[in-house]
């Protein structure tokens, strides 16, 4: 059985002619056809290919393309099938959803008053275009426990290639007044590669509110990363049941030095400064607060 | 010289390759190490009228370490199927998985209802049934098989497909070896897909780094700000690296070491088959001079060269001629040279020849943005939606402003090395093509994606929109012009159909069933739609065709055979 099969697969190799497949002398290679310096400005006629006759047009398909049935598999299988099949499609080329959850900081801070705590992260689940978000913040210290967190649910919108538009709902949880709002933002990369999350808030009682977050990777080996990172708040009225004064009310930057155990886990180290102006520094200082508090921070990126 | 293998060392590898069936049992004995060539494994060829395959899930272990595949009786790569132009063949496919699989032939053409796409060419194979494809062989060469279901391709559902011609081979040689490249992870297929949703570059760990910013590499400071402007990373060259991937011959990682006997003085054909789920490769032999004779099955005009760039799918015969009695090591690295597939000819088992470190990554330029090496072109819009005719949504970030036909471009980071590397408009067609007539019409295909998003699709439509097909009358020749509008190399595949590269070779063009159209660059194939039925035109980057990179061709009417 095994010579026989042996014998056969020694056949099947050719004993082929004595000259062919050796080297041929080489076509002169073409010369490649000019550049239209205006070439896709306004596009239409293709350009000239190497060594070709002028190309053919553009043009739809003659009429016969259309003729016949629109799935020519129905006439030979079972069209139910085939239908079934077919919604299969979507999901296997491009319909498919996914998922992150990720903690952008998790950090504990030293500084000259009580040992301060704070997180950022978010999660997604969705399609390419619309996604469902939430997003949670908040931070505390060792002596008053927590100050203040926030959640937010979006729906998250693709309205350009790095850019999504986001809306939803946010609830404010922690010391001091409970507020509930509604929000509306973009997200997405700026050129030159700078995160941008900017968020306008209307609170249940009026108070409009805005953010605006940027930050930027540097690289300085694969492995360790540099992050700048600034956020500022602003307000249109002042609100004194949170603190919070009209104009610019604080601003917060940040240098943290990340470094990747793996691609989705990376401890960090840095700096971080805040301070409050306006009314909102007033406010603080009414409290008996500092307006700006300078924190070393030690914390955790991952995600999932 | 025809066949110089001693009829009894023929005996002694096939028993060898059926001893090591036993020992080794998930890899087929033509792919096993030490293998004489794919002539004298008979053990695990499938030849013949009718054939069974079985598709189910198998344990699988690379480089020593143990995984499972989706295999197709039991091994990766799949058997090697042999057949022989003019001969009909049924080949019986049990699903033993518990979800539905396929088949595609790629590069026969079969029937389009054999073409094994599910939901266009058949339902599919549901689990736990039988499909028995049934087509005359009407070619000869080399080609390949692999799931079109979900992602079971990078899995292990691929193996190779010999077509022996009916007259004589036009080409020459004492021995031959089935090559077959492919990637493999750990993970998850479902998980890479996830991963690269959740951040497009989370597998690129060769990006520049501030010291390269400030010229460290090649990049000058201008380039590097257009591209930062641009949010597009010049070190995107690869989706999913060799951070995840072990790349495998034969089903072999670089440590077990593949290996394929010869003697010093043969003539010895390489079947190369780039059967990868997302990795182009560039093919070398360091010391031996590689002569092309075949591209994806097709003869050839012979041309010597020291290197070639794979796209996924291609296939190409190369004939090697060792002189010495020495080992020389196959090497597959990577497009974004992250890692490589080794594997040794030698004349004998346990030899090793040196294996050369990976090179430096290389880096995209403004030609690959499209800028037709117009450096100075800065005030291009570099999305001008008005200059195509498909809405240009937030899965479109580029619409290349001067694409440049790139059939000159020998791939990236190939067209600074010093010494032979092909590119397409070296090859040429052996016999001339049969249908003379001037293509009458342009089809003018973009290439889209998102590359932060990972949104990949066909003139910005993905295929889970349900867009137009692409429609062709049956026997209208057409060209087909291929934009890509993004910085990534896509091997782009028509079922059911050749089509030649337009590269000057006039009636000699080279006929390919998968183009690798280079980043901002374009290229024009021309093609006779003489298969009735439906297709699909899809990149043949796995990741890219599961994130819409496809669209439905249809040709009719159908008419005569086809209905």
């Amino acid at each position: 059985m095994i010579v026989a099969l042996l014998v056969l697969a020694g056949v099947s190799t050719p004993a082929a002619a004595q000259h062919a497949g050796h080297v041929m002398p080489p076509e002169p290679v073409p010369v490649p056809a000019p550049v239209d310096p205006h070439a896709g400005h306004v596009m239409p006629a293709p350009e000239p290919t190497p060594g070709d006759a002028p190309p053919p047009p553009i043009a739809p398909p003659p009429a016969a393309a259309f003729s016949g049935p629109e799935h020519a598999a129905d006439a030979l299988y079972d069209p139910a099938q085939m239908a079934a099949a077919r919604a299969a499609i979507p999901t296997m080329h491009g319909g498919a959803t996914a998922r992150k959850i990720a903690v952008d900081r998790l950090e504990w801070g030293v500084g000259r008053g009580a040992n301060s705590y704070a997180w950022s992260g978010y999660g997604w689940s969705g399609g390419d275009i619309d996604r469902l978000w939430f997003k949670s913040e908040g931070e505390g210290d060792s002596a008053d426990g927590l100050d203040r967190a926030e959640v937010q649910a979006l729906w998250s919108h693709a309205i350009a290639p790095y850019w999504d538009i986001q809306a939803g709902v946010r609830q404010d949880v922690g010391s001091g007044p409970e507020r509930s709002y509604a929000v509306i933002g973009v997200q997405g990369l700026a050129p030159y590669w700078f995160h941008v999350d900017a968020a306008l808030f209307v609170s249940h009682r009026g108070d409009v509110t805005a953010r605006i977050e940027a930050e930027h990777d540097v690289r300085l080996t694969q492995r360790l990363i540099l992050q700048p990172r600034v956020e500022v708040n602003l307000a249109a009225q002042d609100v004194p049941a949170l603190r919070i004064g009209s104009g610019l009310s604080d601003a917060e930057a940040g240098l943290r030095l990340r470094y990747h155990i793996t691609a989705r886990f990376a401890p960090y180290v840095g700096v971080d400064y805040v301070r409050t102006f306006g009314n909102s520094a007033a406010y603080a200082r009414a409290d008996g607060d500092s307006v700006g508090a300078l924190h070393a921070l030690f914390g955790v990126r991952a995600w999932f | 010289m025809t066949i110089t293998i001693p009829r009894r060392s023929l005996l002694r590898a096939g028993a060898l390759g059926v001893a090591g069936f036993g020992l080794s049992r998930f890899i087929p004995a033509w792919a096993q190490s030490g293998t004489a060539g794919a002539s004298a494994s008979a053990g695990s060829i499938l030849s013949g009228e009718d054939i069974n395959m079985r598709v189910a899930h198998s344990a699988f272990a690379v480089d020593g370490r143990q995984s499972h595949a989706v295999t197709i009786n039991g091994t990766v790569p799949a058997p090697l199927l042999r057949l022989r132009e003019g001969q009909r063949v049924r080949i019986h496919v049990d699903n033993a998985l518990d979800e539905d699989t396929s088949i595609h032939w790629h590069g026969l053409l079969v029937p389009f209802q054999m073409d094994g796409v599910p939901g266009v060419s058949f339902p599919g194979i549901r689990a736990g049934t039988r499909f028995t494809y049934d087509f005359p062989v009407i070619q000869s060469g080399t080609y390949w098989y692999h799931s079109h279901s979900g992602l079971q391709e990078p899995m292990g559902h691929y193996g190779p497909i010999i077509i022996d011609p009916a007259g004589t081979d036009p080409v020459a040689y004492d021995r031959e070896h089935v090559i077959v490249l492919s990637d493999w992870s750990f993970l998850h297929p479902h998980q890479v897909m996830a991963r690269l949703k959740q951040e497009a570059g989370y597998f690129n760990r060769q990006r520049r780094t501030l010291l390269d910013r400030a010229g460290n590499d090649a990049m000058s400071a201008q380039d590097s700000a257009m591209f930062a402007q641009m949010r597009m990373d010049p070190t995107d060259i690869a989706d999913v690296t060799g951070a995840t991937y072990t790349y495998l011959v034969n089903g072999h990682g670089p440590q077990d070491n593949w290996t394929g006997l010869f003697r010093a003085g043969e003539r010895v054909r390489l079947r190369i088959i780039n059967a990868a789920a997302q990795t182009i490769f560039n093919v070398r032999i360091p010391g031996l001079a590689m002569t092309v004779v075949a591209a994806d099955g097709q003869n050839v005009r012979s041309v010597e060269v020291d290197e070639f760039q794979m796209g996924n799918a291609e296939t190409y015969d190369v004939i090697v001629t060792p002189r010495d009695d020495r080992a020389y090591s196959f090497i597959a690295e990577s497009i974004d040279r992250s890692g490589m597939a080794v594997a040794t000819l030698a004349p004998r088992m346990g030899m090793r020849a040196d294996v050369p470190t990976l090179r430096e990554r290389p880096l995209l330029t403004m030609t690959d943005m499209g800028m037709g090496g117009n450096h100075g072109a800065m005030q291009h819009d570099m999305r001008d939606a008005s200059s195509v005719n498909f809405p240009v949504g937030p899965g479109v970030d580029m619409i290349a402003p001067m694409p440049i036909d790139r059939s000159d471009f020998p791939g990236l980071g190939l067209d600074t090395v010093d010494h032979r590397v092909l590119n397409y408009r070296q090859l040429v067609a052996l016999d001339p093509r049969k249908d003379t007539r001037e293509p009458s019409r342009t089809l003018e295909i973009h290439l889209t994606g998102n590359m932060e998003r990972f949104m990949w699709s066909l003139d910005g439509q993905r295929l889970s929109e349900n867009p137009e097909p692409y429609r062709f009358e049956r026997n209208e020749r057409v060209r087909m012009t291929f934009i890509n509008d993004s910085m990534m190399t896509h091997p782009m595949h028509l079922h059911g159909h050749f089509f030649e590269i337009v590269n000057g070779h006039g009636l000699h063009q080279p006929s390919k069933h998968t183009v690798r159209v280079f980043p901002g660059g374009k290229v024009s194939v021309d093609f006779t739609a003489d298969a009735p039925g439906d297709w699909v035109l899809h990149c043949h980057l796995l990741y890219h065709m599961h994130a819409g990179m496809m669209r439905v061709v249809t040709v009719r009417p159908l008419g005569g055979d086809a209905a």
